[in-house]
């Protein structure tokens, strides 16, 4: 009886488990193990080359200059979870056509990165719709969208806010409204203006996911991918970490190499991860 | 406890897994002989392509069902692979490859025997095919590529004329100053970068060999600097750079769009692109969908001559082979041969046959008004350039150093031509003293 019993959650936890392990610790366990080889990604020889492919990672500055394609969409990030903030107070407020508001900001995460990657092609393209809406309001620029390194990356950030806009906004709204609608009467009772409310309730009642995103966000900027790897592949200086690891890997054959790299960003994104927590620990908040 | 058991299941995935690593190829060596009586020959094969397009309309299909004729017994499959390098390759860590497909450029040559099953001695198949030296490992081939292809500058002839420009130019400065006259004169944008697609601006490494005539050219690569004075490399990268750098090429090449590429050509609102005889038939429909004639539609050389000759190098497309692990390796090779003489592939494509003798397509007849010189290129020295490629991370079989060749041409990349080949050329010959030595 007491046997069965132990064993019950087992039985349930065994298919998640097992996919968990499947798809996730074991494709991390080879990779670790890849990255002390010299494997090429196809050839049926390996050879173990001990620390050799981190010593080249950590010897070479111009795999770490990359990085500094992070910083715009770290500036990105933080444009966008302004913005998911304002309009995820403005939207809990009761507005007329709310629900649209919240479709129309939430709509874009729904869409496949890599068709969004398509459709801002055609958007920034020479004469595409970008430059027609400038037109429109008599703006008529020969500007090249993605032609320059700080244009592209400025570009691939937006279409990167754009994108997971919509994401944060919805984290946000969820832990706004959870958030007793008495406090809301009480202080409107008490003459507080939406600001004031904003500032005494809402804010405060919603740091752990603000906290949360600013994690994920950071790290996310760390590892762009999807975006400039469809629009640009890398080129005009739009190259980031992982773009250029999956070139190591499947353009130069250095799979060991490459899987280093991907060990290293892991460990950069962890450390990150990590300060932050140290420089903003999570508070238990009481509204009440 | 519970912490113990998951650990001792990790572990024993870690162990199981590295069991698994890179067991795709086989120590064994075997041969896929040709089938003497095709009535014979049984079994299903699934044949692994980059041809989508194809699959997708069914001219696949219907070679399969004239090779039918010849071989009823035999089932064909196709599997069309949209990303083919990629995919194949991943693949290929199996022994699920397919019982026919196309040597990604991946393998190391010396792997080929692992790989895929010999389709006899390269004495013996050489008297018959061109190209058998691609393939050829310890005297013995493992590849046939069903057509051969030459690079050049498909071009509209409409507009070149329109630009006063009747003959070919023989110079990279002749070359420039006939697209500023296509600028002047046409409407036309006189060359196209595709920058965007990538694989174009790859295409430009196939210049090797036409600068100089000189069929030994992927030796030189593999022992010299591609990017000294004078070197094949340095001519088709430095004409590229003036391109860019004098306007003459598209407003904006980051958002280039090849498919539309080609009806713009058709139509004359582009001039020139360099790539191969492979596209011509691609732009030719292109130019019938959009009710333009498809005559317009020119090849041209590189412009350099070599004793008063243009000189252009003729060679192989995907190589196709059996799957050391098929199950039907006589199936598989009788598909093989039969595609490569039979099927008319070469002839539909408007490509060069891979049979030895066979006359030109009637698109290269200009080539032979012209006395072109066609010659093809030695690669002894092939697998070796790979790896002195990779090692360096160089790329010449990607796009990325041409891509920032063109932003620093357009400015959007500080620096000057010159310390950008010198640069290439740096990280080339360390790589030479290093790579390919074990």
């Amino acid at each position: 009886m007491t046997h069965a019993r132990r064993l019950t959650p087992w039985l349930f936890l065994l298919a998640p488990l097992t996919l968990l392990v499947t798809f996730t610790y074991a494709p991390i366990v080879n990779m670790l193990a890849y990255s002390f080889t010299d494997w090429d990604g196809v050839s049926p020889e390996l050879h173990y080359t001990g620390a050799h492919n981190y010593a080249e990672i950590f010897t070479r500055p111009d795999l770490f200059e990359v990085f500094l394609v992070s910083a715009y969409y770290l500036a990105a990030s933080a444009v966008q979870i302004v913005l998911a903030l304002y309009f995820a107070t403005v939207l809990s407020f009761d507005i007329r056509f709310r629900n649209f508001f919240k479709g129309v900001l939430f709509f874009p995460s729904l869409i496949n990165g890599v068709a969004i990657g398509f459709v801002f092609l055609y958007f920034f393209q020479d004469g595409g719709t970008l430059d027609s809406v400038l037109a429109l309001f008599g703006v008529h620029t020969d500007h090249a969208w993605l032609g320059t390194p700080v244009s592209a990356n400025v570009s691939l950030a937006g279409v990167s806010v754009w994108r997971y806009l919509g994401l944060n906004f919805v984290l946000f709204l969820g832990a706004i409204q959870s958030v007793p609608g008495e406090l809301y009467e009480a202080a409107e009772l008490d003459g507080a203006g939406r600001w004031q409310q904003f500032r005494h309730i809402i804010a405060p009642g919603i740091r752990p996911v603000v906290t949360l995103t600013v994690i994920l966000s950071v790290s996310g900027s760390l590892s762009v991918f999807e975006v400039p790897y469809i629009m640009t592949g890398g080129a005009t200086g739009t190259e980031t970490f992982v773009t250029q690891t999956v070139k190591l890997a499947f353009q130069y054959n250095k799979t060991g190499l490459a899987s280093a790299a991907a060990v290293v960003l892991l460990l950069i994104v962890l450390a990150v991860t990590w300060l932050q927590r140290r420089l903003v620990p999570d508070e238990r908040v009481d509204l009440v | 406890m519970n912490r113990r058991t998951l650990a001792a299941l990790a572990a024993g995935t870690a162990l199981l897994l590295a069991g698994c690593t890179g067991t795709g190829g086989s120590t064994k060596a075997a041969d896929a002989k040709a089938p003497d009586d095709p009535s014979k020959v049984t079994g299903t094969i699934t044949v692994l392509t980059q041809r989508t397009d194809l699959v997708q309309d069914g001219t696949m299909k219907r070679y399969a069902a004239a090779f039918n004729k010849v071989y009823p017994k035999v089932k064909v499959e196709f599997q069309a692979l949209t990303n083919y390098e990629t995919e194949v390759k991943i693949r290929m860590n199996t022994e699920n490859y397919g019982d026919v497909l196309m040597i990604p450029g991946v393998i190391k040559k010396s792997d080929y025997p692992k790989f895929f099953a010999s389709l006899g001695t390269g004495t013996e198949l050489s008297k018959k095919y061109r190209f058998t030296g691609f393939t050829t490992v310890g005297g013995k081939v493992y590849g046939q590529s069903p057509i051969g292809v030459m690079p050049g500058f498909v071009y509209n002839k409409r507009v070149w004329k329109q630009a006063g420009v009747t003959r070919w130019p023989t110079t990279p400065a002749e070359f420039i100053a006939d697209l500023r006259a296509i600028r002047t004169r046409t409407a036309a944008t006189p060359y196209y970068t595709n920058y965007a697609a990538q694989w174009p601006l790859t295409s430009w490494t196939f210049v090797n060999g036409s600068v100089h005539c000189d069929p030994q050219a992927t030796t030189k690569l593999a022992e010299g600097d591609p990017w000294a004075a004078g070197a094949d490399l340095r001519v088709g990268d430095t004409m590229l750079y003036d391109i860019v750098h004098d306007g003459l090429a598209e407003n904006d090449p980051t958002t280039t769009n090849w498919e539309a590429s080609k009806a713009q050509l058709a139509k004359g609102k582009i001039a020139t692109q360099w790539l191969g005889t492979w596209a011509v038939v691609q732009f030719q429909d292109a130019a019938k969908k959009a009710g333009v004639d498809p005559d317009d539609i020119g090849f041209m050389p590189f412009p350099a001559q070599t004793d008063g000759k243009f000189c252009a190098v003729v060679g192989p497309d995907y190589n196709q082979a059996v799957n050391i692990h098929s199950a039907h390796k006589a199936a598989a090779r009788a598909w093989i041969d039969w595609f490569t003489d039979k099927s008319g592939y070469d002839r539909d494509n408007l490509a060069i046959s891979p049979l030895k003798g066979a006359s030109l397509p009637a698109v290269l007849q200009p080539y032979e008004d012209a006395g072109v010189k066609l010659i093809e290129l030695d690669d002894t020295a092939g697998a070796r350039v790979k790896l002195i490629d990779s090692a360096s991370e160089v790329g010449i079989n990607a796009p990325d150093y041409r891509q920032k060749l063109v932003d620093l041409a357009r400015g959007a990349r500080s620096g000057t031509l010159d310390g950008f080949l010198d640069d290439l050329g740096g990280k080339w010959t360390a790589a030479e003293k290093t790579a390919g030595t074990s």
